[in-house]
C-alpha cells in the first residue's frame, strides 16, 4: 500500500485514454464509475494513513528529492484529495442519465475520458510536492475542463469555454512565470526544499515578484474577486454534470494551492510581511457582498448559483486572510461544506434541467410541487448555504465568525452575517419561484426526477445535515491541517 | 428519555399525519392522539420535576464544548407546560376550523403544526444557547408554510416579512450575540447565576444585551415587531397557538433564559446593564397599544395587543428583580391562556359570520353568546382584573417595578392597562349592546361548530381557574426567579 499516493493519480490517468476508445453505450460510464469509486476509497485510506502514521513522502521513480519529484501528503492535501475523489464518486451515478441526455452519443466516451483527465489533474495537484508539477497538473485539469465546458448544449458554451481558456491560460502563465522566478533564485522546485532555501534569499526583489505572480495566477484559478469573471459563464453553460463536478472541486483545489504556497513554500512570516492578508480580507469582503448581490438579480438558476459560489469563495478567502489557526480551519471546513451544498444544489438544478431542458426562473414556476424530492433537496441545501444551525453551513459560519471575533474584526463579522442574509434573499427567490408561482402549462406534465439522479443528490443533502451535527471529520481534520500549515497569528 | 419523547412524539406525529394524508379522519386522529399524549406527558414531567427528579441529557456534540443538550429547569418547564396543554386544545379547535372552512392542504398544515410543537419543546428544554438557537430557527422555518398557507399574494408578502425579519434578526444579531458570548466565556451553557459575570466589561454588557434584545425577533420588541402583524394572514388556529403562544413566547422565553442564565440577575442589577434598554420595552408597550387602537381588523388589533403584552414580559426580564422575573414568567402562562381565547373567538366569529372587522361586530353577541362571553373573559384577563389569571402576572410585574423604585415604569404599566380597556373592551360591548347596522337582529348566524366552542370554553375557564389556583405556574416562576 506504499503506492496509494501515486495510484490516486495514475489510475485515472491510464484509464482516461482507454475510456476514450471504448465502444459507445454504457461501458465508458461503468469503467469511469469503477475508477472514481476506487479513487475515493484510496483517498480515504490515504487520509487515514496520514492521520495515524504521519506525513507520507513518496519519491517518484525512486529519485530522491529535491532532484526527483516528490509526492508529499500531509493532512491538508489528503483532506482535499478526499473531497475531490469523493465528489467525483458521488457525481458518477448521477452522470449516467444526465450525460446521455445532454451529450451527443458519439461524444460520450470522450466526455468520460476528459472527466477522468480532469480528475487526474485535480488529484495530481493535491498529491504533488513540487511546484512545477503543480503547473503540469493544473494544465491537465484546465485543458480537460475547457473541453468539458464546451460540450454544453447551448452555443454560448463555446464562448464561455473560450473565455475560461483565455483567463485560465493567463492564470497558468502567471503561475509559471512566478515559479520560474523562484527557481532562478533558489534552484529548486521541491516545496520543502524551497522553504528551506528561501529564508536566505528572501530580501531579493525577484522573490517578491515571483510571489506576486504566483498569487495572481492562482487567484484567477480560484475565481477570487475581481478575477472571477470566467466562472459564472463557465458554470452556467457547462453540462450539468460538469458544473456539479467543477463547482465542488476545481476552485477548492486552487484554494489548496494558495494555502500551500502562502504558508509552506514561503517561509513563516513572509506572507505576513506583505499586504497579502489585507488584500485577501478586502477581496473576501468584496466578493461576499458584490457577488451575493449579483446572485439576487440573476434570472438563470445556474448563474445564480454560480455567483453564489463566487461569494462563498469569498468566505474561504476571508478565512485565509485572518491568517490564524481558526481562520484557516474555517476556510478548510467551508471548502468541504461548500462542496457538499453546491454539489447538492447543482445536482438538483441538473435534475430540473433533465426534466424540462432549461432552468430559467420563469420556466421553473411551480415545479417544486411536481418534483417534491428535488425541491426538498434544494430547500435543505439552501438552509445549509444560509448557515442555519443543524446544517454543515452553520459550522463554517461559526468558525469563520469566531476567527473574526478573535481579531476583533468587526467589519468582517458584520459582512459574514450580512452575506448570510443576502443568501436568504437569493435562495428565497429561487424557492418562491419553485413553490409559490402558479405552475406553467408545460410544467404540469413534469414528473419527479429518476432515482439515479435523486440518490446522489440526497446523499449530498444528508451529508449536509450529518456534517452539521458530527464535525469530527471536518473540523478535526481541518484543525490538524491548519496546524500542519503552521499559521501564526494568534 | 421522557424528555426526548416530548420532542420525538410530535415529530412522529408529523410523519403519521403525512402517511395518513388520504383519510382525513385517521390524520386528525393522529393529531389528537399525539397532542393528548404530549399533554399527559408535560403534566407528568412537571409533577416529577417538582418532586425533585432531574432531567438532563446530551444528544451529540457537533463542536467541542457546543452540544445539542437538554435540561429541564423551572422556566422551561413552565413554557413547555403551557405549550403542551394548549396544543391539545388548539388541535381540537383547528380540526373544527379547518374542516368548516374547507381549507386546502390540510395535511401540510397539521404536519407543519406538529413540527412547530416539537421545535417549541426543543426550545423549552434546551440546556445551552446553541441548542436553543437550533430549535429557534427550526420553529421559524416550520411555521413559514403555516403563515403562507393560503398561497395568496398577500400570504406570500406576509411570509416574506415573517421570514425576513425573523431570520434577519436571528442571524444578524442573535447569532452574533451567541458568538460573542462564546468568545468571551468559552461556554454557551445556561447556568444559575449566569456565565458572563467577570468575563465582560459591564460597560459593554448593555450592548451585548441589546444584541439579544433585538436579535430575538420573536419577542417582537419594536422596531422588529412587524413580522407578527404580517403573520396574521395565517389561518386562525395558527395565529392562536403559534402567534399568541408558541412562537412569541419562545421569543420572550429566550430573553428570560438569557437574562437569568447567561447574564444572571445579580450581574444585571449590580451593573445596571438594562438601564436604558428597559425603555425600549416600555415604549413598545405603549406604542403597540396605541397602534392597536387604530386597527379595525380584529386579528390585527389582537396582534398589536400581543406585541404590547410581550414587552411586559421583556420589561419584567429587564427589571431582573425577583418580583419582576416572577411576573414575567407568570405572564408567559397567563397571557397565553387569555390571548389564545381571544384568537379562538376571533376565528369563531370568522367561521360563523365571515366578519373580520371590529366595526362589523355590532349586535353579533346575541347570535353568538358563548363566543363573546369567552372573548369578554379573555379581555378582562388581559387587562388584569380579578378574578382572572392575568391579574397575578401584572401584580408581580408592578411589584417588580416598585421594588426597583422605578415609578415611571409602574406608571407605564398602569397606563397600558387603561389602554387595554380602551381597545379591547369595546369589542364585546359592541357585540352585546349595540344594534346591528341593518337594525335587525341576526337570525342567520349561529355559534361556530362544536369543537371550536369546546376549545374556547376550556381556555376561558382556565383563565378563571388560574386566578384561584395559579400555584403550579407560580411555583415554577418563583423557582426560575431564584427563590424557593
Amino acid at each position: 500500500m506504499d503506492h496509494i499516493s501515486l495510484l490516486l493519480v495514475v489510475i485515472p490517468l491510464i484509464t482516461a485514454p482507454i475510456v476514450a476508445v471504448l465502444p459507445r453505450g454504457r461501458l465508458p460510464w461503468a469503467v469511469t464509475l469503477v475508477v472514481t469509486t476506487l479513487c475515493a476509497l484510496l483517498a480515504g485510506m490515504q487520509l487515514w494513513t496520514v492521520l495515524h502514521e504521519g506525513v507520507i513522502s513518496y519519491e517518484l521513480g525512486g529519485w530522491a528529492p529535491p532532484w526527483g519529484i516528490e509526492y508529499r501528503i500531509d493532512a491538508v492535501n489528503a483532506f482535499v484529495a478526499l473531497i475531490v475523489a469523493s465528489i467525483a464518486a458521488i457525481t458518477l451515478p448521477y452522470a449516467l442519465l444526465s450525460v446521455e441526455q445532454e451529450i451527443p452519443e458519439e461524444k460520450i466516451p470522450l466526455f468520460y475520458s476528459a472527466l477522468l483527465l480532469c480528475l487526474t489533474g485535480l488529484l495530481g495537484i493535491t498529491q504533488t510536492g513540487d511546484i512545477f508539477n503543480v503547473f503540469v497538473f493544473l494544465e491537465i485539469s484546465s485543458l480537460s475542463s475547457y473541453a468539458l465546458i464546451s460540450l454544453g448544449k447551448e452555443r454560448q458554451a463555446l464562448t464561455s469555454a473560450f473565455q475560461y481558456l483565455i483567463m485560465g491560460t493567463i492564470g497558468a502563465t502567471f503561475y509559471l512565470i512566478g515559479v520560474g522566478l523562484i527557481y532562478s533564485q533558489t534552484g529548486s522546485l521541491n516545496m520543502q526544499d524551497i522553504a528551506t532555501i528561501l529564508p536566505g534569499v528572501v530580501h531579493l526583489k525577484t522573490v517578491d515578484t515571483g510571489f506576486a505572480f504566483i498569487m495572481i495566477g492562482i487567484a484567477i484559478k480560484l475565481a477570487m474577486f475581481p478575477l472571477h469573471l470566467w466562472l459564472p459563464n463557465a458554470y452556467t453553460y457547462a453540462p450539468s454534470v460538469v458544473t456539479v463536478f467543477l463547482a465542488a472541486t476545481a476552485t477548492k483545489v486552487a484554494l489548496y494551492v494558495m494555502l500551500r504556497i502562502l504558508f509552506i513554500v514561503f517561509p513563516h512570516g513572509f506572507a505576513l510581511a506583505t499586504p497579502v492578508e489585507e488584500l485577501f480580507i478586502v477581496a473576501g469582503i468584496a466578493s461576499i457582498i458584490i457577488a451575493s448581490i449579483y446572485a439576487i438579480y440573476q434570472e438563470d438558476v445556474k448563474r445564480l448559483l454560480a455567483y453564489s459560489s463566487v461569494a462563498q469563495i469569498g468566505y474561504m478567502v476571508l478565512g485565509i486572510g485572518f491568517a490564524s489557526a481558526t481562520g484557516v480551519t474555517a476556510a478548510l471546513v467551508h471548502m468541504f461544506n461548500h462542496a457538499l451544498m453546491k454539489g447538492a444544489l447543482f445536482m438538483a438544478v441538473g435534475a430540473i434541467i433533465y426534466r424540462i431542458g432549461a432552468c430559467r426562473m420563469d420556466q421553473i414556476h411551480g415545479l417544486g410541487r411536481a418534483m417534491p424530492w428535488t425541491f426538498g433537496a434544494i430547500v435543505i441545501a439552501a438552509l445549509s448555504l444560509i448557515g442555519v444551525p443543524g446544517t454543515a453551513g452553520f459550522i463554517s459560519k461559526w468558525y469563520l465568525v469566531s476567527a473574526a471575533l478573535e481579531q476583533s474584526a468587526w467589519i468582517s463579522v458584520a459582512v459574514i452575517l450580512f452575506g448570510s442574509l443576502l443568501a436568504v434573499v437569493y435562495m428565497g427567490k429561487l424557492i418562491e419561484a419553485l413553490y409559490f408561482k402558479p405552475i406553467t402549462e408545460t410544467g404540469k406534465e413534469v414528473t419527479e426526477a429518476p432515482l439515479l439522479l435523486l440518490a446522489p443528490m440526497w446523499t449530498l443533502v444528508l451529508a449536509n445535515i450529518y456534517f452539521g451535527l458530527d464535525t469530527n471529520l471536518t473540523v478535526g481534520v481541518a484543525e490538524t491541517a491548519a496546524a500542519t500549515l503552521g499559521v501564526m497569528k494568534p | 428519555m421522557l424528555l426526548l419523547t416530548t420532542l420525538l412524539l410530535p415529530l412522529a406525529g408529523a410523519v403519521g399525519i403525512l402517511i395518513a394524508h388520504r383519510t382525513p379522519d385517521y390524520r386528525e386522529a393522529v393529531t389528537l392522539i399525539t397532542a393528548s399524549l404530549i399533554a399527559v406527558l408535560v403534566v407528568e414531567i412537571t409533577s416529577r420535576y417538582m418532586a425533585g427528579e432531574v432531567f438532563a441529557m446530551t444528544l451529540i456534540e457537533p463542536m467541542p464544548g457546543i452540544a445539542i443538550a437538554f435540561e429541564i429547569e423551572a422556566l422551561g418547564m413552565l413554557f413547555a407546560l403551557v405549550a403542551g396543554l394548549l396544543w391539545l386544545v388548539t388541535s381540537i379547535y383547528a380540526i373544527g376550523y379547518m374542516r368548516s372552512q374547507n381549507e386546502p392542504n390540510q395535511t401540510r398544515f397539521f404536519a407543519a403544526f406538529a413540527v412547530s410543537i416539537a421545535a417549541t419543546m426543543g426550545i423549552a428544554f434546551s440546556a445551552n444557547l446553541f441548542t436553543l438557537f437550533l430549535f429557534y430557527e427550526l420553529l421559524t422555518l416550520a411555521t413559514y408554510p403555516l403563515v403562507t398557507h393560503a398561497g395568496t399574494p398577500e400570504a406570500k408578502r406576509g411570509g416574506r416579512v415573517y421570514l425576513g425579519i425573523l431570520l434577519g434578526t436571528s442571524i444578524g444579531l442573535f447569532l452574533l450575540g451567541i458568538l460573542i458570548t462564546w468568545s468571551l466565556t468559552g461556554s454557551v451553557d445556561f447556568q444559575h447565576g449566569g456565565i458572563l459575570a467577570g468575563h465582560i466589561d459591564p460597560a459593554w454588557a448593555g450592548l451585548l444585551y441589546a444584541l439579544f434584545l433585538f436579535g430575538v425577533g420573536k419577542a417582537a420588541v419594536m422596531p422588529f415587531h412587524r413580522w407578527l402583524p404580517a403573520a396574521m394572514v395565517a389561518p386562525t388556529p395558527v395565529s392562536a397557538l403559534l402567534h399568541a403562544v408558541a412562537v412569541v413566547k419562545a421569543g420572550v422565553f429566550t430573553l428570560l433564559k438569557i437574562t437569568i442564565y447567561i447574564f444572571g440577575s445579580d450581574f444585571i442589577l449590580s451593573n445596571d446593564v438594562t438601564g436604558g434598554l428597559i425603555w425600549v420595552a416600555a415604549s413598545t408597550i405603549l406604542i403597540a397599544s396605541l397602534i392597536a387602537m387604530t386597527k379595525d381588523n380584529l386579528k390585527a388589533r389582537l396582534a398589536y395587543s400581543t406585541v404590547s403584552q410581550l414587552s411586559y414580559i421583556v420589561l419584567g426580564a429587564m427589571l431582573a428583580s425577583k418580583a419582576g422575573l416572577i411576573g414575567a414568567s407568570m405572564h408567559i402562562a397567563m397571557h397565553a391562556f387569555a390571548k389564545i381565547t381571544l384568537f379562538f373567538a376571533a376565528g369563531a366569529i370568522y367561521v360563523a359570520s365571515h366578519k373580520k372587522l371590529v366595526s362589523e361586530l355590532n349586535g353579533l353577541g346575541r347570535a353568538m353568546p358563548i363566543t363573546f362571553a369567552a372573548f369578554f373573559i379573555g379581555t378582562l384577563s388581559i387587562i388584569g382584573l380579578p378574578p382572572f389569571g392575568g391579574m397575578w402576572s401584572k401584580w408581580y410585574l408592578g411589584l417588580g417595578a416598585a421594588e426597583t423604585a422605578q415609578m415611571s415604569l409602574l406608571a407605564v404599566l398602569m397606563i397600558s392597562s387603561l389602554l387595554n380597556i380602551i381597545y379591547l373592551l369595546p369589542i364585546p360591548i359592541r357585540a352585546f349592546f349595540s344594534k346591528p347596522e341593518s337594525g335587525q337582529h341576526y337570525t342567520e348566524i349561529a355559534e361556530a361548530p362544536k369543537p371550536i366552542l369546546l376549545a374556547m370554553i376550556v381556555t376561558s375557564t382556565a383563565c378563571v381557574i388560574l386566578f384561584f389556583y395559579p400555584d403550579p405556574f407560580y411555583q415554577l416562576a418563583s423557582l426560575a426567579a431564584g427563590g424557593s
